[in-house]
Formats: C-alpha cells, structure tokens, sequence
C-alpha cells in the first residue's frame, strides 16, 4: 500500500473570522448610507 | 456548468452601485488571508476579531462614500489597511500601557505625591511668617541662642564658643526663648499648625 509522505498543513484551516463578525459587517453595511453635500459626508445608519 | 468568478473590481463597482450580496463575496473570498495575516502579527483571535471588523467598516466607508481609487488592487488596498491598524494597536497597547481602576487596585497606590498642596503650603509659610514675628519679641540674648539653635542649626557648644557663655546659660536661654514663646502663643491664642 502506498504511504503518504506529505506532512499534514500546519496552517490551520479554520483561519476564519467568526460568524457574528461578518453578519455584524453584512448588516452595518446594508443599514450604512453615506450621503455627501457640500464636500461634507453625513453617515446614517437605519434600524 | 462553468463557474465564473467575477474578478474583485467588479464586485466592487456591483457593491459601490448598491448590491450588498457583492460585499459578502469579497468577504468571503478574502477573509482567511486577511484574518489570517491580521492574526499572524497579534496571535490572539478576539483581537484579531476586532481588527478585522475595524478593517472591513472602513472598506464599507470608503466604498459607500464613493472615496476609492484603487480598481484591481482591492486585496493588497485591504491589506494596508488591516495593516494600519494593526500598527495602531500595537502603539496603543505597547508605548502607553493602560491600567484599570478596578476595586482591588488604584492607580494612586503605586503613585504618592509627598510634597504639600498649594493650601498647605500657604498655610506653613503663614506658620513660619508668625514664629518669626514672635522670636522678634523675645529678649535679645534669648532670641540669638535660639536663632543660632534653629535657623542655623548651631550645636550648644558653637553657641556658648560663639557668644562667650557657658554651655549651661546658653541652654538656659534657649530654654526661656521656649517657655517665652509658648506663653505669648498661650495668651494670645496663636494657632501655629498646619
């Protein structure tokens, strides 16, 4: 039988942020508007 | 089926034109190398949570108020920014360490301040100005044994060589500059602390 000589990755595979980190972006971004007059930007952030 | 990937510019010109399904496919395409480099510089996956957080919300702002320049390069843009903040951690945390209030420890146990307040101080030259006014009344002979004793902090023997009394007169007169003082501050009710 064949034998595997490879060394298992050292990196590790769950190198992820966490969940509620990205759901927490997805959402700050969909309630994010920026609006800009007069060379000021004004953000709002709807419930 | 093929399965084409949209390259990183597009995605940012659909999420700039208001597809928010176009964010959560840069995310997800770039999150492990950004977290991943986030974390190989601070090895500590809350805070590594929170720079990745910090990063994206300033993508977002950028990307919302129309401010980024930078088609084609988003990663390595990303990447500067993580870095960025990644420097800003490290200023904060390692060149102004922060200490907690917290009920077992105060910052003012380690830290005394031994010299009087602006009031104390006030009040023991108030003191000083006073003792003076009162040695001023003494008898003569009574006001230099104690002036040479206190203010020049003569020993007995420098004093009786210097005047040209005995050892005993000397503590004699002081002993009278003393009893002197503390009846005048007696009668007059004279408070001298501080």
């Amino acid at each position: 039988m064949a034998k595997t000589y490879s060394k298992k990755s050292l990196v590790s595979q769950t190198m992820k942020p966490s969940k509620e980190t990205i759901s927490f972006l997805l959402g700050y971004s969909k309630a994010l508007s920026i609006i800009k007059i007069h060379d000021k930007s004004f953000e709002i952030i709807s419930n | 089926m093929v399965n084409i990937q949209l390259p990183d510019a597009s995605l940012v010109k659909e999420y700039v034109a208001g597809n928010e399904d176009a964010l959560a496919k840069l995310i997800k395409r770039h999150e492990s190398k950004i977290y991943g480099f986030i974390y190989s510089k601070i090895p500590d996956r809350d805070i590594t949570n929170d720079i990745f957080q910090d990063t994206f919300i300033k993508v977002i702002k950028t990307l919302k108020s129309n401010s980024y320049n930078e088609e084609g390069k988003f990663l390595p843009w990303v990447m500067r920014i993580s870095h960025n903040l990644v420097v800003d951690h490290y200023r904060k945390t390692k060149k102004m360490p922060m200490f907690r209030e917290t009920e077992e420890f105060s910052i003012f146990s380690i830290m005394s301040d031994d010299s009087l307040t602006i009031e104390n101080k006030i009040i023991a030259d108030q003191v000083q100005m006073d003792l003076q006014k009162l040695i001023e009344e003494l008898p003569a002979d009574q006001k230099e044994v104690l002036v040479m004793r206190m203010y020049q902090d003569m020993s007995f023997k420098e004093i009786s060589e210097s005047t040209g009394v005995s050892i005993n007169t000397a503590l004699g007169r002081m002993r009278y500059a003393l009893m002197n003082l503390r009846k005048v501050i007696d009668k007059h009710q004279i408070v001298l602390t501080n």
